[in-house]
């Protein structure tokens, strides 16, 4: 048996980002049971990488620029924290549509999605 | 209503706050305010049988407490769930209570976070779906609910600085108090940013303390040194732990914890003359008047602009300065209790709400996760 948050790095590792479902219903975090009912029942997805930007604020870190921190409400209808990149830390703005960039993995540190602004 | 709580606080002590000297331990401070709270009401250390504690620095709490004080508790509880634990300890100390499990309970707090460093006082967990993104925790938890606030209810950065402006003038009437110099919204706005939108002064201290708290039976309590201060209700909810979790980042289980503790005291916003609020961040106040229930969603903003929480406005909240400007040892949940029974008391000096027969005391742990409300009386509310 592989764990969940192993099967999740293997898809972010092909750059995808999972979820799964029970019941119809998006489950995040990955688990090994559904949350509220328990059941084991749980598909795994591939999310199309689209969503929206819920919440956002900007960490100041001495001697280092200032980094982005946001909830992304993904368009299957499940949230995760992730950041915007691209644009200035401080320019993401709540409302915001975003699309997934998977970072490969480097230096002990597993692939990581991030997001990038949709341009109109 | 009222009739199916019949327990009272009999006695409350604080111990050294801010920079506690060198060497001393959060058990050492623990041990220091059980002592002054038992002196408080006249019990005796052999008359306590229950024990409630806990410390982000101690992972055993009651038996590291009950080991130190000599005791062997015939009930005790070490519930961990951060700021809030105190409230929810009290609530557990009750129902031990009123079954008669036992007859005192101790409930006790220590952090030295000043002086050993916050990291090595409270290491965070290792989440593997946040960490790696480096939110500065808990900081950006509360900075990303007071994103959403303020972009769903046009909340303001100027009515987030009233919040610590108001626990300052507060503050300044506390001689327990940390801070000691007037502050102003100016100040707070350009001050540094930690988690935009929030600034240094908009987070709770950083420094050491403790507390203790000796509850008993109503009945037994009548009888010992000070007026007992009853509890009327209390109400305890779990949301989320981590804030990616949150269902609704401007609502939290303050709702459903207020809910509780006001049906169980059959009594409602209009009657509390003062409020002890858990201020991690400024926004957590602004939060807690919207979902126990003193304001409507998204009118917590407006509801704290031009100083009307703060003395001489129109509702008391965190009268000893708060976790912004008083003491916030890390946890703060039992000093947050310690306020409201002092102000039920009549006993607060300068910064005394008049008529104070009911307070309500607001505990918050984690990133706005869990939710405790407790609401103090009086004799006359009993």
């Amino acid at each position: 048996m592989k764990s969940p948050l192993t099967l999740y790095q293997e898809h972010l590792g092909r750059g995808e980002l999972a979820y799964q479902v029970s019941d119809g219903r998006p489950v995040f975090f990955p688990r090994v049971a559904a949350p509220g009912t328990g059941s084991t029942d749980l598909a795994w997805k591939v999310s199309k990488g689209e969503g929206a930007v819920y919440a956002t604020t900007v960490a100041h870190y001495k001697g280092e620029p200032p980094l982005n921190i946001a909830l992304i409400e993904l368009d299957e209808g499940f949230r995760m924290m992730s950041r915007v990149e691209d644009i200035p830390a401080e320019s993401v703005r709540i409302g915001m549509r975003v699309r997934l960039r998977v970072l490969p993995a480097s230096e002990g540190r597993a692939a990581l999605p991030v997001f990038v602004p949709v341009r109109p | 209503m009222s009739n199916a709580v019949s327990i009272a606080v009999a006695g409350v002590a604080e111990s050294d706050l801010g920079q506690v000297a060198a060497g001393m331990s959060p058990v050492d401070l623990m041990a220091q305010a059980t002592v002054r709270a038992l002196d408080d009401c006249g019990l005796k250390l052999s008359d306590v049988d229950g024990i409630f504690c806990a410390s982000a620095q101690v992972r055993f709490g009651p038996m590291v407490l009950a080991e130190y004080l000599g005791i062997q508790p015939k009930v005790f509880d070490g519930t961990q769930i951060g700021g809030a634990s105190f409230m929810s300890h009290l609530a557990h100390a009750r129902a031990a209570l009123e079954a008669g499990l036992c007859d005192v309970a101790l409930i006790a707090y220590g952090s030295t976070q000043r002086s050993v460093s916050r990291s090595s006082a409270s290491p965070p967990d290792f989440n593997p779906y946040e960490t790696p993104f480096r939110p500065m925790m808990p900081a950006s938890a509360y900075a990303l609910s007071a994103s959403r606030h303020m972009h769903l209810y046009g909340t303001t950065r100027e009515q987030l600085a009233e919040v610590a402006v108001a626990a300052r003038q507060w503050a300044l009437l506390n001689p327990a108090a940390w801070e000691k110099e007037p502050l102003s919204i100016e100040q707070v706005l350009q001050s540094r940013v930690v988690s935009w939108p929030l600034t240094v002064r908009d987070c709770c201290l950083v420094v050491d303390g403790g507390g203790a708290m000796i509850v008993t039976r109503s009945d037994r309590a009548k009888t010992l040194r000070r007026p007992p201060v009853h509890v009327l209700g209390i109400g305890e909810a779990l949301g989320h732990n981590s804030i990616s979790n949150m269902p609704d980042l401007t609502v939290t289980a303050a709702r459903e914890s207020g809910r509780q503790a006001f049906a169980r005291a059959g009594l409602a916003p209009r009657d509390v003359k003062m409020l002890s609020l858990y201020d991690a961040f400024t926004i957590t106040p602004i939060l807690f008047l919207e979902d126990l229930g003193f304001c409507a969603k998204g009118e917590g903003g407006p509801f704290v602009a031009g100083g009307a929480i703060a003395p001489g406005g129109r509702l008391a909240v965190n009268t000893n300065g708060g976790g912004l400007s008083y003491c916030h040892p890390g946890m703060y949940g039992l000093l947050a209790m310690i306020e409201a029974v002092r102000q039920v008391r009549g006993e607060c000096g300068p910064r005394q709400v008049p008529g104070c027969d009911v307070a309500l005391a607001h505990g918050n742990g984690g990133v706005l996760s869990s939710q405790c409300t407790v609401l103090f009386g009086s004799a006359a509310t009993h």
